[in-house]
This record gives C-alpha cells, structure tokens and sequence, in this order.
C-alpha cells in the first residue's frame, strides 16, 4: 500500500478522474440538450381516452399527446383536487398524467393533468389528426369533411388526400401573400417614408427660393401619387391573395362530438400520426426540424421556427469578428513590436488583460450609454436630423451591439496575437534584416503570416465567446421579436440600425417570458441545441482555418 | 605585442594583414563592442580580404559571432550593445553617420546558424531581396531565381517544385535555399554563422562545396565551430579569444605553424 501511494499511482488516479468527470459532464449537458431537443420533433402518438367516474355517468373524452407522468403522495393529489378513493392511505402514492390536448380554443388551455386512477378506455385512434395552426396552437381530432365556398368538396373516402393538397395550396399561397406583404409592400412603404422625410427636410430648410421649394414639393407629390397607385394595385392583390386563401374550410370533430370550422388558410401542416409507417415519421421528423430551423416564430414565440434568431445570431457574430480582428491585431502588433517595453506599457497590457474579466453586463450598459446614446445619438444629430425624435441609430441595433461585444472580446484577440507574435523565432526576422528589409517590411511580409494561427485562436475564443454572450446584447439591440432580418434585398441591403434577434436571448425570452410554460420548454431545449451547433460550427470553420494556415507553417514554430 | 590578453584595457595594436593578400574588402580599425557595461570585443584591428574565405574559430563565448554581426551591423538590434571604431567597406566606414543599414545589408548578406526560411514558397524566397527592392517583373525574378537557387547547388533538387513551400525542404536543403537567397540580390560579402553546425555530415559536405564555388564572386566570412571545416573551406582563419583577436594569418600557417601558443594549444586540443 505504501508502495503504491510512493509509486504515483494515485496522481494519475487523480488527474484520470477529473478527466473523467469532466467528459461526463460535458457529454450530460449536450446529451440532456441534445435529447429533449431533438425529441420534440418526432410526431407523437395521439392519445384518446375518458376521464371520470362511467359508474356515476359523468364522463369526459379527452384526446392529445402524452407529454410525462409523474406520482405524487395522496394529500397532495387530494389538494390538487383529485377525486382520491376514500379507501387510499395518506402514505400511497397516485400517477397523474400530464397531456397536451391543444384546442386551445374550443378549451382554453392546451395542457391538463389527469389523474390516472380517473382514466379508463386508453387508446390511440388511427385516424385522430394534429393540425398546426397560425393562431390558437395545435388542434387535435378527427377531420369530417372539406369545404369549397361552404360546399361540400371531399368526405370519406379520399378525405384525408384532400385535406393535405388543399393545406398544400394555402401555404403556397401564404407564402406569396408574405413575400407580396414583405418586399413588395415594403419597399413602396420605404420610399414613401423616405419622400415624407425629404418633405419635412425641405420645409426646415432656411434659405430656399420658394419657388424651388414648389417644384421640388410637387415632384414629391408626383412621385407619391405614382407610389400611392401602386399600393392600391397590390392591396388588390392582397385582397384576391386573401380570398383565395381562405376558401377552403375544413369541418372537424372535437372528441366528444362537438364540430368546429377550421380555415384551411390558418393550417400549417397536418398529420395523423398514429397511422404514420416508421419511414413517414421520420420524414415528418426531417420536416418539422427543418420547419423549427427555417420558420419564423409564431404565438409570442411559443411555435413556429427560429430562423430570424440564427440568423441574427450569425450577422451579429461576423460582423463582430470583422470589427474586432482588425482593432485586435494592430493593438497587439503596437504593444509588442513598436512600443518602448516599460512600465506604462505594462500598465496598459494588464488593464487590457483586466478587461476580459469585467462582467458582460457592464459591457452592456457602456454600448447603452456611449454607444447608442452618444455616438447613435451624434449620427442622428449629424445625418438623420429630418427624422427627429424617432432615433434611427440612437436606438438599440446590430451595429452596437456587434461593437460592444467586439469591446467585449478585444482583450482575447489583442493577448492571442501578442502572444502569438512572441512566439515567432527572432531567427526569421533577422533573416529578413539581413537580406536589408526594413523593420516594418519584415513585420508585414514574415512575421505577421506566421503569426496568423494565432490570430485565428484568438478569434475563436472571441466567437465563442460573442455567440452565447446574452445581457449585454439585452441592452444593446436584441429583441424578442424582430419584424424584419437585418440583411434584405432593399438598399443598402445590410441595415445595420435593425434590431435583430438572438438565439441566446430566445432562449431566454421563451423559457422564463413565455404565456405557455409547457409549450415553451421543449423549444427552450431545442434552440439551446441549435444555438450549441452553431457555435461548434462557427467555431470548427475557424479551427479548419487555422489548422490549414497552421500546416503552412508548421516548421517555423518548431 | 607579447602578453597581450593581460593588458587592463586593449591599446590600438597595428593592423595586421597577413601576407600575400592582394585586394581588401573590409578594414576594422579599433573596433571595441560593449554589451552594456560588458566588452566582448576588444580593440580589433584586421583586414579582410576580397574574393577569399576567412574563418573565424575560437571557444565558445569569444566573440567570433560578434564580431561577424559587426560586418552588417545586425549588433544593432541588441539594444545594450554599443560599437566604437571603424569598419570600413571599400573604404567607407559603415558605422559612420548617416549610413542606410538596410542598403548595407544589401552589400553584406547573412546565414545563419539554424535555416531559417520564410513561410513561403522554394521560390518566393529566393524572390523575397527583389521584391523589396521592388522588382516585380516576372521575367526578371525568374533569372534571378534560377541561377541563385542554381549557384546555391540546388536547382537540380526544387526545380520542379518551386511553388512548394520551403519549409518542405530538408535541413541541408533549406540552409542551401538561405545561400541562395542571400546571393539572389548579388551582395559583395556573404558572412556564414556556423554554416553547417546543424546539419548533418553529407550536408555539411555540399555546403562546404559550394563555399568553395562562391569565393570566386564573394568575400566569404565563416565563424566554425569545427577546426577541421575551417581548415578545408578556409584561405585566411583568425584565432579569437575572450574578445581578442589573438592571431590571424593565412589559413595553412595558422594549422601547421601557429605563432602564438594560445592558438597552438586551441587548435591540438589542448586548450584550457
């Protein structure tokens, strides 16, 4: 034994341990997140059965999803309001069922709990159907008959093709009412914006002729009547669009009987899950994920996808890492090339090493406070005046804060570059010195590219960093909801004053704002999911990058 | 001019030139070189002559890489390091006021000890003097290219991999692509670092071969470790010690007939 603690065995014990505690640890977490996450997608069976004492006659049909059960002790079903039998003990224990019924408007809330001792007559109808709705959530029961104009087109046989072509068709055409709505209606609304700014700039300017100022008005008018003519064409558009989506009805059954009218124009997709084969599912599977990564939110967030959050996500990140790079890599090359090594100098390395240890949220409230407030505040002033008081950089926005978390992440770039330029060997530049380069000729041809893979680090630590940070961006330009993406096709194509969404923010919003804590969870799972693989994809394409400058030039740093 | 090492501080001693050397390439005149209070070259005086292999042998410590690095002033990037005297080059003192260092260095090129290529290709290396000067005329470079990396002997091997990058090359390799970058912008002088101390004995071989082709067109200057290489590549070898040049004469002299017993005694072995 004591041999054994002198042989230093227990060491490698000690450090294998952490080792292993660590990769479980990390293995759990994305594992946890990884399971909920992607489980939510897989269409689940529909469930249908009666709750209620049949013996007394008061019975109740109740069909939806089987989300988990749980047991709790009888005093605290008994509080719950459970009808516990009398002859059940205080120390047994009962199951209660937690079911996602939807029909959110025809029940009001689409989650219940349901004690199991009060559920008799389980089963899983093969023709019960889920539709996914614009508005009110899912909707569970069976579908009777379709509807053309109130007449009657499909019932029976073939019901169930009809329902999917015509959900087909009413997406495709929501699809071109949205894209009508959003470009086409946008732009015209843009330009209107635009010529009722340049009216009011031309009535505050001082000195105009007034005859100039005339012609000038009416060639504003001129244009606006030609603008206001093509907003009437395309709201008739709109109207014949919107006729058209909303033609077909589809008449449904509640369990229990009762008939509801559904428009099919509000359907996003519908399934039956329960007759679905195996290969059905998981293209329903690939579908759905692919609709939560591609779609945009619905219901207060609690539906729909997260595809402006992704994106935003990204634009802010890579916008970041073009402000940073560059800041990052020249400060360092000044710190470590060019300036007399001395005390101030290392005063001003270690508040800069210091800066990476100040908490994000401070971060946060300097963007608030100089940039949008000062510097937004002064571009408004400067360049925007005619569309005071309503800010267009002094808000909120993309670019503060892509510039407060390229602040945020300077430190990191400016310690792996530094570090990365004390790394290359004093042998090449004075390789370069002696074919007769001058200093700086030597600092940009040599020793900057070998340097590279070190700044390519330090720009990973800053992208993953910059992508998972949430409360600085709380203050400087996230939102729960943005109504457009930061890049588009009108001019100037990236509007960098956008509001923009973030998946760590969603992440936020819907888990702790959201109405619908149950509907909310599972999607709390998977944006955290997405949000993880899109940091490891960020992070992968820069580690490829520097791996492959690495292999460039691996023999210098030997 | 005897017990000279005892002197508490060097006085000019005559220069010494040995005999049978036609043209002068450099002329250190009183050269003392302090690193902060330390001096580690004490009044050096001697001529260098045109077109022939001087070596520079002594202990570790002596002073002889010092010294080399005197020749281009690349002592300057030392910043405690402090020069007095004169080397003169064809004359002009390169340590006189007013002298571009970079445009010195031109005139005097340098290997070093370890190969130390650029993160670039075979052939962007041997470009790299031009391309700073300027010249970026394809026509050109490739002339260039081709006959440094041809007169550094190792066309043959990378001429059919020029793009590749450098550091794909071995070491002998990548030490003969240095020489050839270094006579790729045509200096007058080339000085060699120990040369060949990290590089295996076939290697070393082709390095001295090509030192031999050289010194027809340049003054070679060669610090070694290795008497033996000094005594085959070498015309004139100077024996440093502490600082001080201790004897310097035609290279056969300084190997069968040393005049000091310092140098005799360094060269049998027997130093200490």
């Amino acid at each position: 034994m004591k041999l054994w603690w002198k042989s230093g065995a227990p060491w490698v014990w000690l450090n294998a341990g952490a080792v292993a505690i660590s990769i479980i640890m990390v293995v759990g977490l994305i594992g946890l997140i990884a399971v909920r996450g992607l489980s939510h997608f897989y269409p689940t069976e529909i469930v249908e059965f009666q709750v209620g004492d049949p013996e007394l006659g008061l019975v109740q049909m109740v069909m939806g999803e089987h989300v988990r059960a749980e047991t709790i002790p009888v005093p605290v079903a008994r509080d719950a309001g459970i009808a516990v039998p009398p002859e059940l003990s205080d120390d047994e224990l009962v199951t209660r069922h937690l079911i996602k019924q939807g029909n959110r408007d025809v029940t009001g809330s689409d989650f219940a709990w349901y004690a199991e001792l009060q559920m008799s007559e389980w089963q899983a109808p093969p023709d019960a159907m889920r539709l996914e709705r614009r508005e009110w959530g899912d909707f569970y029961g069976y579908a009777l008959r379709v509807l053309e104009d109130g007449e009657v087109v499909a019932e029976g046989e073939g019901l169930w093709d009809t329902v999917q072509s015509r959900v087909a068709r009413a997406n495709t055409l929501y699809r071109e009412l949205n894209r009508i709505e959003r470009n086409d209606v946008g732009v015209i609304s843009s330009e209107m914006e635009e010529l009722r700014l340049r009216e009011r700039a031309l009535q505050r300017e001082p000195d105009i002729e007034p005859a100039t100022l005339q012609a000038q008005l009416g060639q504003i008018q001129d244009r606006q009547a030609i603008l206001d003519q093509e907003f009437q064409t395309l709201r008739g558009e709109i109207d014949i669009l919107r006729s058209e989506l909303y033609r077909d009805t589809l008449v449904a059954s509640v369990t229990g009987g009762q008939e509801v009218q559904i428009r099919i124009g509000d359907i996003v997709r519908a399934v039956q899950p329960n007759s679905l084969t195996l290969t059905a599912k998981a293209v329903e599977y690939v579908q759905q994920f692919w609709a939560f990564v591609s779609g945009e939110p619905r219901e207060a967030n609690t539906a729909g996808g997260i595809f402006p959050a992704i994106f935003g996500t990204v634009t802010m990140v890579l916008l970041m890492s073009m402000i940073v790079s560059p800041f990052g890599v020249l400060a360092a090359i000044y710190l470590r090339e060019y300036a007399t090594q001395g005390p101030l100098l290392r005063l001003i390395r270690i508040s800069v090493y210091n800066l990476a240890g100040v908490p994000s949220i401070v971060y946060g409230v300097f963007g608030l406070g100089f940039f949008i407030y000062t510097m937004g505040g002064s571009i408004d002033q400067l360049f925007y005046s005619e569309r005071l008081p309503s800010p267009t950089f002094g808000s909120p926005a993309l670019i503060w804060a892509s510039l407060t978390l390229a602040l945020l992440t300077l430190p990191v770039v400016i310690v792996s570059t530094e570090e990365g330029l004390a790394r290359i060997p004093s042998s090449v530049r004075h390789g370069s010195l002696a074919l007769g380069a001058t200093k700086s000729e030597t600092l940009w041809k040599v020793v900057v590219p070998l340097a590279t893979p070190a700044m390519m680090t330090g720009m990973i630590l800053a992208i993953a960093r910059a992508a998972g940070e949430v409360a600085p961006l709380m203050l400087v330009g996230v939102v729960k909801l943005a109504p457009t993406l930061p890049v588009d096709s009108t001019f100037p194509f990236i509007h960098l004053e956008r509001q923009i969404m973030h998946l760590g923010f969603h992440i936020y919003d819907v888990g702790f704002q959201s109405p619908n804590v149950e509907a909310a969870r599972p999607l709390v799972y998977a944006t955290a999911l997405v949000l993880v693989i899109l940091i490891i994809v960020l992070n992968l394409t820069a580690i490829s990058i520097r791996n492959r400058l690495r292999e460039r030039y691996r023999a210098a740093s030997d | 001019m005897t017990s000279m090492t005892t002197a508490p501080r060097p006085v000019a001693s005559p220069a010494r030139t040995p005999s049978g050397m036609k043209g002068v390439t450099f002329q250190v005149r009183d050269l003392n070189l302090y690193y902060g209070k330390e001096q580690a070259l004490k009044s050096i005086n001697l001529d260098i002559p045109r077109h022939k292999v001087t070596a520079f042998i002594g202990p570790s410590g002596c002073g002889k890489s010092t010294l080399l690095r005197c020749f281009n002033r690349m002592n300057d990037l030392v910043d405690v390091c402090r020069v007095e005297g004169q080397i003169l080059l064809d004359g002009e003192d390169i340590y006189a006021r007013g002298v571009d260092v970079a445009e010195l260095r031109r005139k005097v090129g340098m290997v070093f000890q370890k190969p130390n290529p650029f993160p670039k290709s075979i052939y962007e290396n041997v470009a790299y003097g031009l391309r700073l000067q300027g010249v970026n005329n394809k026509a050109v470079l490739d002339e260039v290219v081709e006959r440094s990396l041809r007169g550094a002997a190792l066309w043959d091997e990378v001429k059919d991999r020029l793009g590749d990058n450098a550091f794909g090359l071995s070491g002998g390799q990548q030490q003969r692509l240095v020489i050839a970058r270094a006579i790729a912008i045509e200096p007058e002088v080339i000085l060699l670092d120990e040369p060949a101390s990290a590089l295996d004995p076939i290697s070393t071989l082709k390095i001295e071969e090509l030192i031999n082709e050289l010194k027809d067109k340049y003054t070679i200057l060669i610090v070694t470790h290795n008497m033996q290489q000094a005594a085959r590549v070498s015309d004139y070898t100077a024996f440093m010690y502490l600082g001080d040049l201790v004897e310097y004469d035609e290279t056969d002299k300084i190997f069968t007939e040393p005049a000091k017993k310092q140098t005799e005694d360094y060269i049998t072995g027997r130093y200490g």
